[in-house]
């Protein structure tokens, strides 16, 4: 199977994804596809800071509970409340509608990320 | 050591697979809500070759079953079946089993080895299964059974399955097991999915819901009390006819999550003061009712209509307690 890996990303081993131009994160096409139906997200409230490596949140599906993990440290200054009502965004929409929190954040920790074809020979 | 493999796994390449108990079996087709979805609107097909299937033959066939099971298995009829379950001494469930009564040649044999388990389960089972035989099946009622042709070949069809649908599981000679699945063509659906479905039902899973050793639990704890004849002898009878006068101290019992979020085997269920009241056994968000539900062993002062608390990741979560299943089938 392929999965989608966008250029403008960066991507944590993890499975997370950062994107610069809005400070948005998620998790990847393929992270989605492993946890299956996804019906319940746990996240951070908006002014709480996230730290890079760390857990700031869980995503369970029907068959498991997942940490999620921050690819960077920041303040978290929104997070997509539509997915208490939706979660499956996350599924049918991993990189777009699926977004999970968005964080002010240090471009200088972008180094230590993986970049799409990093990620996608990781996942191939 | 090497997993066993089911008579259909070919038939499982696009699945995902999972160890479960001993056997290598499909977990995942397409998804688990697609796949429960299916068996609850229409129709679905599930592989459970993994179930054990002892043959028990010769004239004492029903007296030998009889002494191991808390149903009375003696009244029988050849193409009836009963729910019951196998207990030790001390009235602790070991296991539970499906008894069918055939009208077949056997000595006392595993079979698993030698047959394949298909359950075809959904309301549009009956319609489906009626395409690939020539037998009426429309007049077999819930544990009724009957040997049958389906796809040309003989299996022993019971109106029985672990769903809450109208459905059937059918046995089948491990070398037609194929032909039969191939034949019975709808969604195919993995343990995943017939986890979902059975909780939704409040069904008991050997291993969660009671274990000899890490869970040790009687028929009457666990809700199926119904299956505990005591007019008669079998093993564990004289502890449950004790728990039976004096109600069991525990019952299992359905929670359903006021808040979101997902129960799930393990996670603490308190009084809203903390106080620990017991364990959920098993759970999941349940695709039909969009709720996080599970079933939790309470003290039986706790019933239906109380609320309680589950304890998700150090969170205290409202739940109410409920009677099972959770859905009106």
């Amino acid at each position: 199977m392929n999965f989608e890996t966008p250029e403008d990303l960066h991507y944590l081993d993890s499975h997370e994804w950062v994107r610069v131009d809005d400070g948005r994160i998620g998790i990847t096409d393929f992270a989605q596809d492993e946890l299956g139906d996804v019906v319940f997200v746990d996240l951070p409230d908006e002014g709480e800071s996230v730290a890079a490596g760390e857990a700031f949140g869980v995503v369970e599906s029907i068959k498991a509970v997942s940490d999620l993990y921050a690819p960077v440290s920041g303040t978290v200054t929104a997070t997509n409340d539509a997915l208490a009502d939706e979660p499956e965004r996350l599924n049918d929409d991993p990189y777009g509608e699926g977004w999970l929190i968005e964080v002010e954040f240090d471009e200088s920790e972008l180094a230590e990320l993986l970049d799409a074809a990093a990620y996608a020979d990781q996942i191939a | 050591m090497a997993l066993r493999q089911s008579p259909l796994s070919a038939a499982h390449e696009s699945a995902t697979l999972t160890e479960f108990g001993g056997w290598e079996m499909p977990v995942e087709f397409d998804s688990i809500r697609t796949e429960h979805e299916a068996v609850r609107e229409s129709v679905g097909r599930f592989d459970v070759s993994h179930m054990g299937q002892l043959l028990v033959g010769g004239a004492d066939a029903a007296r030998v079953t009889d002494r191991l099971v808390t149903n009375d298995v003696r009244e029988l009829a050849p193409g009836q079946a009963c729910y019951a379950a196998i207990t030790d001494a001390d009235g602790v469930m070991l296991d539970d089993t499906v008894v069918d009564r055939w009208d077949i040649e056997a000595t006392v044999t595993n079979a698993t080895e030698s047959l394949g388990m298909i359950a075809v389960q959904g309301p549009d089972a009956p319609g489906l299964l009626a395409g690939e035989t020539d037998a009426d099946l429309g007049d077999l009622d819930r544990f009724e059974t009957t040997v049958a042709e389906v796809a040309g070949a003989t299996a022993l069809v019971a109106r029985t399955g672990y769903t809450g649908e109208r459905g059937f599981e059918l046995i089948v000679p491990r070398e037609a097991a194929t032909t039969v699945w191939t034949a019975l063509d709808c969604q195919p659906c993995g343990l995943g999915a017939r986890d979902t479905l059975r909780l939704e039902m409040g069904f008991l899973l050997s291993g969660q819901e009671f274990h000899p050793e890490e869970n040790p639990r009687t028929p009457h704890e666990a809700g199926i009390g119904f299956t505990v004849a005591l007019d008669r002898e079998f093993v564990g009878r004289d502890a449950l006819e004790g728990v039976s006068v004096e109600g069991p101290g525990e019952r299992l019992r359905g929670l359903e999550l006021i808040n979101r979020g997902v129960p799930r085997e393990g996670y603490p269920v308190t009084t809203r003061d903390g106080d620990r009241l017991g364990t959920v056994t098993s759970g999941t968000m349940s695709p039909t009712l969009d709720r996080g539900i599970g079933l939790a062993y309470l003290p039986t002062e706790v019933g239906p209509g109380d609320t309680v608390r589950i304890e998700i990741r150090e969170e205290p979560k409202k739940a109410r307690v409920t009677t099972t299943p959770f859905l009106d089938r």
